[in-house]
């Protein structure tokens, strides 16, 4: 699962560009996962500029 | 019966171009805009070509911070290779610029409304009728004959159509840049980092804007930017080199440096600006080429509307204007990004320790291409392939 930490987000909309699947709603200071639809892929986790968001993954299945 | 016309989403260069040009087409048109402000927050390192701007808009001292004549090319250990701009350059200030480029959209017809955030289409018979969208939490919808998608980076309106606009990582320049006061800089002059070193996959720069203020702002490939993650590289640049610089704004944000989208229209939906990848490749910049796309994007609308043929076929104009006016020459700066994406730190070195011994009024942007390719001779195709255009 894809997590976003509160208040940190700059609303910049990098990762929305980059979600393979459209997952990740983002108006201009609200942001959320769509759960549903996220395929926990880490792309968005990878482009953000100021690490908001992170998976909740354990470091193992993460390295596979 | 429609409500308008023509309903642009977003308000930025490209929106607005696109708002103005539809307008003056005879289009009754709509621009919303989900932020309150119009041009703000300023996502942009705001550098542009004078040019490029002058095609579309006489500089105004209002919302010109600085003009720019001077380039410094930095390599990985530091070597700087200065040279004169042959066309001058601005730094802008986005908001008032972006402000400005609203009005004219106004002027011209153009109704706006902020606040308005657009959160799904009008669908019928596989083409775009409309859009829904909330306004101060109360959900409204209204349709038009077409709808234009410059709503930047995160490009979702296309994808609410059924089209394809999720940009693969490696196509993406994670950015993060600080404005900051108390710095000590040319004011003539746009300062680049090159190499790994300074951005991964990308560049730092140091653009002035007038009163001791600078943008300094990096873009590193998405494939790096968990590791390297911007904000910290920034702020450990500023601690080392500019320990007395004051930071009085920072943003971070999406570099779309890929090709333009195969497809910027469907029926009834054109997509413009960063929206449709319309940013050059090479450098990041997108103010000009989304105004460019912008306006053609309105252009077409308002002769579509006027034909009553607002499908793709009737937009085709739309993309093959911008093919030839920009598009085919992306296509080239993006093999040469790739090209300078494969050179090492090491032979940036190489290439500035030989540039730097020619005498800076000796030295233009052919001279440097010049000396890349004898380092990386696969480059010099592309090069000669983007100043031809073909």
């Amino acid at each position: 699962m894809i997590l976003v930490k509160d208040n940190r987000c700059d609303f910049c909309g990098t990762c929305v560009a980059v979600c393979p699947v459209d997952a990740i709603e983002l108006r201009e200071a609200d942001i959320s996962i769509i759960h549903d639809t996220c395929i926990d892929c880490d792309i968005c986790v990878w482009v953000c500029p100021i690490k908001v968001l992170s998976s909740d993954k354990p470091e193992e299945v993460k390295n596979d | 019966m429609t409500d308008y016309d023509v309903i642009v989403v977003g308000g930025g260069p490209a929106g607005s171009m696109a708002a103005e040009a539809a307008a003056k087409g005879g289009a009754k048109t709509l621009m919303l805009e989900k932020d309150r402000d119009i041009g703000y927050p300023v996502r942009c390192g705001e550098g542009v070509g004078a040019a490029g701007l002058r095609k579309f808009i006489e500089p105004d001292p209002k919302w010109i911070a600085t003009t720019i004549s001077k380039v410094r090319m930095r390599s990985p250990d530091n070597t700087q290779v200065d040279f004169g701009l042959a066309n001058a350059g601005y730094v802008l200030h986005r908001r008032l610029f972006d402000y400005e480029l609203a009005n004219r959209a106004g002027q011209a017809g153009a109704e706006i409304q902020t606040r308005a955030y657009v959160d799904g289409l009008i669908m019928e018979n596989d083409a775009v009728c409309g859009v829904k969208y909330q306004y101060m939490g109360e959900q409204r919808s209204l349709r038009a004959k077409l709808v234009i998608a410059a709503d930047g980076v995160e490009s979702r309106v296309g994808r609410m159509a059924g089209m394809r606009t999720a940009t693969k990582l490696k196509d993406m320049d994670s950015g993060y840049q600080a404005t900051v006061g108390n710095i000590d800089v040319d004011q003539e002059m746009i300062d680049f980092y090159n190499g790994d070193v300074w951005a991964p996959g990308g560049y730092l720069w140091i653009f002035p804007k007038g009163d001791g203020m600078a943008n300094i702002g990096l873009g590193v490939n998405g494939k790096y930017a968990h590791e390297c993650h911007p904000h910290d590289m920034i702020h450990g640049f500023l601690d080392k080199y500019f320990p007395k610089a004051r930071i009085l704004t920072s943003v971070c944000g999406g570099i779309p440096v890929a090709k333009t989208l195969k497809l910027i229209t469907s029926n009834g939906l054109m997509l413009t600006g960063d929206a449709a990848r319309m940013v050059n490749p090479v450098t990041g910049g997108g103010i000009i080429t989304g105004m460019v796309g912008g306006q053609l994007a309105g252009q077409v609308a308002a002769e579509s509307i006027q034909s009553g043929d607002v499908t793709v076929s009737g937009m085709a104009d739309y993309p093959k204007r911008w093919h030839k006016a920009e598009g085919k020459g992306h296509e080239a700066f993006y093999r040469i990004a790739q090209g300078i994406a494969e050179i090492t730190d090491d032979q940036l070195n190489k290439i500035a320790h030989r540039l730097v011994k020619t005498p800076s009024d000796k030295l233009s942007l052919l001279k440097i291409f010049t000396a890349v390719a004898r380092e990386k001779p696969g480059i010099l195709l592309d090069v000669t392939r983007a100043f031809a255009g073909v």
